[in-house]
């Protein structure tokens, strides 16, 4: 009994208040997005509060079950869990329920259920699983593309459904691989592709080509060893004109008008004001208000339930993917930047705890953990503020819905889980 | 190091969106202004603007409703062109003026409410008012606009109209579509008159659905009615002095010298306030503002800057007397013009001779001015500290800067020291002899009218002056104190009994002899001041300018006034006949000198002012005759 005890003080206490307050913190922004006139019951489940009330409470039972499995289970039934999450994906395209054009729900009954948000730990789980094995190498080509495999299966499926926000969450485990000995080539060749992407759009594909020259034959005088240099770079250079006209092509062709326009906004491609207008009151709108409504906030903000565009329910979606909006007209810089510090601490910790991991399969899925929060944490945020094109994902225990707030304390607690065994993994 | 790559961008991302964090709510946005917050509806409760009444309480401006169409761009829900129609059909506007006034208030802001049809007439308010909430984003603001009890003292009185954006960018108080006070005491007692509106700020929701008051009223604030304020002026002077000055131009300021109270400020031609009311208003001020020829807008009491001519030798005469360098008695010979040397610096008219300085003053003799004057600037051995001591003493009349009255337009005057002459002659290189022609008024002196009725206050009252104002009483409040305060010319007070009989003798045996009125003892002062126009590039002299000051009774005067009409030729001529009219119309309430007033009612200036924009040679002065009106009769339903 005694050795029970000490072992459940093993749990990163740290980690677990930390969620604690960014949930109860959410908990309060979303009754104040989603109250209308009086509060008459905390409970009343005609309500997203009352409903989040109730999630928070089951989610309590949640974490009590996933701490109490053995840690083991989770590295060995990792395929499974996995092959299930994969299953319940598939399914919906005969089951699922569509909403706002997504087809990404179960429902059951009165209720519905998300298993994108489940698929995330699943993913992680076997993406630790495989990598942890002793067969692999990172490094191999043929191991890539397998653990490639593992992330496209999910993110492809959750395209199809319509769910492209959700879809790039899974560009969170390049960290986890590249941690994991992924070659620094695939590091250069990730953020080439991004400043080539955004450098071909904003200024067009001669400007981004010549720079691209200029930027090869600057390296080219620098470099020492010259001999086979022309070549490659000559090499490098063709693959960055493709690559430009390939991301034009993409981005006219591919992308569907609101996502056009939503990076036109962001990039601020369009010159005529009167398109511009017309864009901005088609799809900036939301951005506008929750940008207005977090300035409005100032310094300290206006208060708890105080928020005039909050209550107004200027902000559509204003409890879920907004939510970060009500923080800043309510709380104001106080509250914003520290939910901001809240999560990078927790981010952080669950990295540092990830590196004192003795196995391998914990050390992963705890990479796993902190890239998943990150990126949801950067998309969401960085979207609500205007620094990022608009994506809809939420943000970690803060927006409103059961799945997503269960899903992510699952993939936070396996993780929280395995800590507390490291003590056994000798 | 493959571990530091998360870690740092962790910790990146985390700082940048602290910074991004504080950008938006710390540094651009240091005041949350309620006003721009799209959630909040405010409501604006006008009140009601002050009345204005004249000095014996007789009201002159008062007030009428009108209603604005407001919009806010933002809130307009999108209609089909059949209600667009039919709203504009009830606005009596077209389709392409919609399209641009909707374009014009999104420019401005779509978040703040901008006037779409200003100033409805009652029944198509009344008609609107019915349909009004089919058009979301548009809105019926009451206000209240000015309805002149009188057609007199446009200049004045002034008027009031919407703010403009630069107004809106200084004063937040002011919200477009507001109204202000643009000219005359609507622009000088604007805070007074307007009162200060209310407020309610009414919480929305998306929907543009109001859900309650915001904070439970706690911002909201109660209209406080703008005050009333009674003004000097004497409407029945006012409306005499417009009379008199119908078909000439010119400006007469009648100043009570006991205590600076404007009584009359006419300028000529002027024009009935009512047109700057309504939805005419820019239409009408464009027409008047863009009347180069007669100016209605330019107010000659206050602007018009001339050589004062001979009025202006009474001050050299204080001066004189001030710094001991003539005494009363001293007798100057006038053949016909000063001489120096052999040199005529000025002529002079017939007149006995030698004279001294009541006579002098009654006659208006030159040649004793110019002795004098050099005298003053003499007395020194540097020309320029005698010009500097001389310039201070003329100052000290509220000449050749402004009064400081509480009317926003008015014009310096010139009174140049020594400085001056150094700068436009080179140091010391001048005398006295260079500028005689400041000794009679003309060179480089120059005031305006309520300088002049100024200046005739202060020798009025001996030696002192309160600063002329328009301000008579403020509801619940004072007048400031600098209206108050007398100010004190640095002439003896002994030194203005001469002056004053030689302006006296002016009456009785001088250059007004024929002016009298029975039983009013009137001292004044005649001037005639030459003057040049360019026309086509030519400098040409057109008829002299006919001027006049006066106070009277000689003891204890309660009007003190400057008169000056734009080429009437001599003093007495046109300003010094009336004079005599407004001071007996003031002092008595009605005319004896009827033969006077007739004389101004039946001759005009019109083709005087003809002259320069006929294109044709012309003659003038006394080579031109006067223009007679046949069969006047005077119009007194105005």
């Amino acid at each position: 009994m005694l050795r029970e005890n000490q072992r459940h003080f093993k749990f990163d206490w740290i980690t677990i208040i930390l969620f604690l307050l960014l949930v109860a913190f959410g908990y309060l922004n979303i009754l104040s997005a989603s109250h209308e006139g009086e509060i008459t019951s905390y409970f009343d489940t005609s309500q997203s509060y009352g409903k989040h009330l109730i999630f928070i409470s089951l989610t309590l039972i949640l974490i009590v079950l996933t701490l109490s499995l053995e840690a083991k289970f989770y590295e060995q039934f990792a395929s499974i869990i996995y092959i299930v999450a994969m299953l319940s994906l598939v399914g919906l395209f005969i089951f699922g329920k569509e909403v706002n054009g997504a087809r990404a729900w179960y429902g059951i009954g009165s209720m519905t259920i998300q298993p994108a948000e489940f698929a995330k730990f699943a993913t992680a789980l076997a993406v630790a699983r495989y990598i942890s094995d002793l067969q692999t190498n990172m490094q191999t080509i043929k191991d890539q593309l397998r653990v490639a495999a593992i992330i496209l299966i999910p993110a492809l499926l959750i395209l199809l459904q319509n769910d492209a926000g959700s879809t790039l969450v899974y560009l969170a485990f390049f960290f986890v691989f590249y941690r994991e000995g992924l070659q620094q080539v695939y590091l250069i060749i990730a953020i080439s592709l991004i400043i080539l992407a955004v450098l071909s759009l904003k200024f067009g594909i001669i400007i981004t080509s010549i720079a691209t020259a200029l930027i090869l034959v600057i390296a080219y005088f620098f470099r020492r060893k010259k001999r086979g240099l022309i070549p490659r770079f000559v090499v490098i250079f063709l693959a960055s004109v493709l690559i430009s006209f390939g991301i034009k092509f993409f981005y006219t062709n591919i992308l569907k008008v609101h996502q056009q326009n939503r990076i036109s906004l962001w990039l601020r491609l369009e010159k005529d004001p009167a398109k511009l207008e017309k864009m901005k009151k088609e799809e900036a709108y939301n951005l506008l208000q929750s940008e207005q409504a977090i300035s409005s906030g100032g310094f300290s903000g206006k208060g708890f339930l105080q928020g005039t565009r909050t209550t107004g329910k200027f902000v559509p979606e204003q409890h879920t993917d907004y939510i970060f909006s009500t923080v800043g007209e309510e709380w104001g810089f106080i509250g914003t930047s520290s939910v901001v510090i809240l999560f990078v601490l927790l981010i952080l910790r669950v990295l540092y705890l990830a590196e004192d991991q003795k196995s391998q399969f914990s050390r992963v899925y705890g990479y796993g953990v902190a890239s998943i929060l990150f990126i949801h944490f950067t998309i969401n945020i960085g979207m609500v503020m205007g620094l990022i094109p608009t994506i809809g994902i939420p943000l970690p225990f803060f927006s409103y819905g059961g799945s997503g707030l269960w899903g992510f304390t699952i993939l936070l607690f396996i993780f929280v889980k395995l800590d507390s065994n490291k003590i056994n993994e000798w | 190091m493959r571990k530091l790559l998360l870690i740092t961008t962790v910790i990146l991302v985390g700082l940048i969106f602290i910074a991004r964090l504080f950008y938006l709510q710390v540094y651009d946005n240091s005041a949350y202004n309620i006003f721009e917050d799209n959630a909040i509806r405010k409501v604006y409760n006008y009140p009601k603007r002050g009345y204005v009444y004249d000095r014996n309480g007789k009201l002159l401006v008062a007030n009428q409703p009108s209603y604005d169409v407001m919009v806010i761009p933002r809130e307009v829900a999108p209609l089909d062109s059949l209600d667009i129609e039919e709203f504009c059909a009830l606005l009596k506007i077209t389709r392409e003026e919609y399209d641009s006034k909707l374009r014009k208030a999104t420019n401005y802001s779509p978040r703040l409410p901008s006037p779409f049809v200003p100033q409805l007439s009652k029944s198509d308010y009344a008609v609107l008012q019915e349909k009004m909430r089919k058009f979301e984003g548009f809105y019926i603001q009451k206000r209240s606009l000015r309805s002149y009890q009188t057609s007199i003292g446009a200049n004045v009185l002034g008027d009031i109209g919407e703010v403009n954006r630069s107004i809106i960018s200084k004063q937040p108080y002011y919200k477009m579509g507001d109204l202000i006070g643009k000219q005359g005491v609507e622009l000088s007692y604007e805070e007074q008159l307007r009162g200060v509106k209310g407020i309610k700020f009414i919480q929305k929701d998306r929907f543009n659905k109001n859900i309650g008051p915001y904070k439970d009223g706690k911002f909201d604030t109660l209209p406080q009615p703008g005050k009333d304020i009674k003004i000097t002026i004497d409407a029945e002077l006012q409306k005499y002095g417009e009379l008199l000055m119908k078909n000439k131009r010119g400006g007469i300021v009648a100043i009570d010298p006991r205590s600076g109270e404007i009584l009359a400020l006419v300028s000529a031609p002027s024009y009935n306030p009512n047109l700057l009311v309504g939805r005419d208003r820019s239409k009408n001020f464009t027409r008047l503002f863009r009347d180069s020829i007669a100016k209605p807008l330019f107010d000659r009491g206050l602007q018009a800057q001339y050589p004062p001519g001979s009025p202006f030798k009474v001050i050299n005469a204080l001066i004189g007397l001030q710094e001991g360098v003539v005494n009363v008695d001293d007798q100057v010979t006038c053949r016909l013009g000063y001489y120096y040397g052999s040199r005529k610096l000025t002529g002079c008219h017939h007149h006995v001779s030698p004279i001294a300085m009541v006579n002098g003053i009654a006659q208006s003799c030159n040649a004793y001015f110019v002795n004098i004057y050099r005298r003053i600037i003499d007395k020194y051995d540097d020309a320029g500290v005698g010009q500097n001591k001389w310039a201070d003493h003329a100052k000290s009349f509220g000449l050749g800067d402004f009064l400081g009255y509480d009317l926003n337009i008015g014009r310096p005057g010139r009174i140049p020291d020594g400085n001056y002459y150094d700068r436009a002659y080179g140091d010391n290189r001048w005398g006295s002899t260079y500028i005689v022609s400041n000794a009679i008024g003309q060179g480089e002196v120059e005031t305006t009218p309520i300088q002049l009725a100024n200046m005739t206050a202060a020798i009025a009252n001996r030696g002192y002056f309160y600063t002329p104002h328009i301000i008579k009483e403020i509801e619940d409040d004072t007048i400031p104190s600098k209206y108050t305060t007398p100010k004190y010319t640095t002439i003896d007070k002994k030194h203005f009994e001469p002056v004053v009989q030689g302006m006296f003798d002016v009456y009785t045996k001088g250059t007004a002899k024929y002016l009298q009125v029975p039983g009013i003892d009137i001292c004044g002062k005649t001037g005639t001041a030459e003057n040049f126009v360019k026309i086509d590039n030519v400098r040409t002299q057109l008829t002299d300018h006919s001027i006049f000051v006066a106070f009277a009774p000689k003891d204890n005067p309660t009007i003190a006034l400057a008169i000056f009409v734009e080429n009437g030729y001599w003093g007495s001529r046109f300003a010094g006949r009336m004079a005599s009219l407004m001071i007996e119309k003031y002092i008595r309430g009605h005319i004896t000198r009827t033969d006077l007033e007739q004389w101004i009612f039946t001759h005009s200036l019109e083709n005087e002012y003809e002259k320069p924009q006929s294109g044709e040679p012309f003659k003038i002065n006394g080579q031109s005759s006067l223009q007679v009106i046949e069969n006047y009769a005077i119009d007194n339903s105005k």
